[in-house]
């Protein structure tokens, strides 16, 4: 099958480009967060504070990484659950927020954040994180050290196999594919 | 009698641990690479391709296969006749969990408190369920569970008018509702019977069977192979993508049960349901 390459930052350019169900290589910097590091963003713009990073074009990678071992850049690293992000995403989208990189469906809330804003949703093989481990080749801690696995890494990525999954344009890949490939006639 | 030292068991764990985290269950490694030839969609087989080819990495760096590493479910199966000595067992169960998960650079995925959610740093405490057996027997299993699969999962108290139709629906929507979220393939695991607490515990313990085989009981194993046939047909595919994949295999386990109740308990293991056992 073949891969697209695209380099961060994104902008608007790029991202109209994508469409649901490119198989993407993914290069440049990007940024991790998850569950509790999204509610300290959100608590930080609650209180009038910057975010931690530049949220203008960027891309968050939904992922708590292993610890690595000496001589690694970091341990495995796939996906988490994109759903758990969902309610803290909209207004980070509405920032500048351009990509965003785990697995799972999305809330409507987010769907249409994506749509109004142009942001792009790609998904990474779940529970690949030994594999994707191999495309990071640097990381250093952003903030929220405290949070352990939950700190807000920078990864630098080269080749990072993602797919996109939900486009700016609303196509949502989990539904047309499913759909194909229902052989069920009962349900 | 047997003697068991507490620290001999600390061992074990911890090298059960780091193993069942670096090196997928050899049935489901196969089960995969055979799904690759049978996959009708082309990116379906290419996500199982690279579903492998994690396995392998995994396998040979010596590295987690999936960096949700889990909270440790162990299961303990001790004889009768066994005397655990020098340390109480299941203080050298969570000491095991610690240096397995510090030693194997394991990510440490368990919070102290479900509300103000602290995480323990050191992945304990493990789940641990004991099971009393007969004579000298002394087994030790741990199956460190992701939460992808697990949020997925679902237990719902039927009526038992609601029957193998009930059940079947029941299952089909959970699996088909969990979607991409479960990280399929899947095994599923069920629970049928007992009450609203046993069946959830049968449905995990079906998760350890072997994929390929069946349950003794014949009635059971035919509702294994349609459950696993339908499941196949929903659409759902390699990681929600769409395909002919969504379980590797079906497993069911049943206790008798209330003459009013029919629970039912659906446990979801991804396609890392990873798992280790020694033999003391």
């Amino acid at each position: 099958m073949m891969y697209k390459k695209v380099t961060t930052p994104l902008d608007e350019g790029i991202v109209n480009q994508l469409k649901a169900g490119d198989l993407i290589l993914l290069s440049g910097e990007i940024y991790t967060a998850r569950d509790e590091a999204h509610k300290r963003m959100i608590e930080s713009l609650n209180r009038g504070e910057k975010l931690p990073f530049e949220i203008r074009n960027s891309v968050i990678y939904y992922v708590g990484p292993c610890p690595p071992k000496p001589g690694q850049v970091v341990g495995s690293c796939g996906p988490t659950t994109s759903g758990r992000m969902d309610k803290y995403t909209p207004v980070l989208i509405e920032l500048g927020l351009k990509g965003m990189i785990g697995k799972g469906y999305r809330s409507k809330e987010v769907i249409e954040a994506m749509k109004k804003y142009k942001a792009v949703y790609f998904t990474a093989i779940g529970g690949a994180g030994a594999l994707l481990a191999q495309k990071v080749k640097k990381a250093e801690i952003v903030a929220y050290e405290d949070l352990g696995t939950e700190a807000i890494y920078k990864f630098l990525v080269e080749d990072l196999p993602v797919i996109v999954t939900i486009d700016i344009y609303g196509n949502n890949l989990y539904e047309i594919e499913r759909e194909k490939y229902k052989t069920n006639l009962k349900r | 009698m047997k003697v068991i030292e507490a620290k001999k068991i600390t061992e074990i764990v911890k090298l059960l641990c780091i193993e069942a985290n670096y090196e997928l269950p050899q049935d489901i490694f196969e089960s995969l690479k055979e799904r690759i030839k049978e996959e009708t969609s082309p990116l379906g087989r290419e996500i199982l391709k690279d579903i492998v080819a994690n396995a392998e990495i995994a396998k040979t760096q010596r590295m987690p296969i999936c960096q949700d590493t889990g909270i440790v479910v162990v299961f303990v199966e001790i004889g009768q006749e066994v005397h655990i000595v020098n340390g109480n067992l299941e203080e050298a169960i969570n000491e095991g969990v610690r240096l397995g998960y510090e030693e194997g650079y394991l990510r440490k995925s368990v919070v102290k408190s479900p509300i103000l959610r602290i995480n323990t740093g050191d992945n304990t405490p493990a789940i641990i369920h004991y099971h009393i057996c007969e004579g000298n027997r002394f087994s030790i299993t741990v199956m460190p569970k992701g939460a992808g699969s697990e949020n997925m999962s679902a237990l719902k108290m039927l009526k038992p008018s609601d029957g193998v139709e009930g059940i079947k629906n029941f299952v089909i929507e959970t699996v088909e509702k969990a979607g991409p979220n479960a990280c399929p393939p899947s095994i599923v695991g069920i629970g049928i019977g007992g009450d609203f607490e046993l069946a959830p515990y049968l449905a995990k313990k079906a998760l350890l069977r072997k994929v390929g085989e069946r349950n003794t009981d014949e009635v059971i194993a035919q509702l294994e192979e349609e459950l696993l046939q339908e499941i196949n047909t929903l659409g759902v595919g390699p990681q929600g993508l769409g395909g002919s994949t969504t379980a590797l295999d079906v497993h069911i386990e049943t206790y008798p049960t209330h003459i009013a109740s029919l629970p039912v308990a659906v446990n979801l293991g991804c396609h890392v349901t990873r798992h280790a056992t020694f033999v003391l």
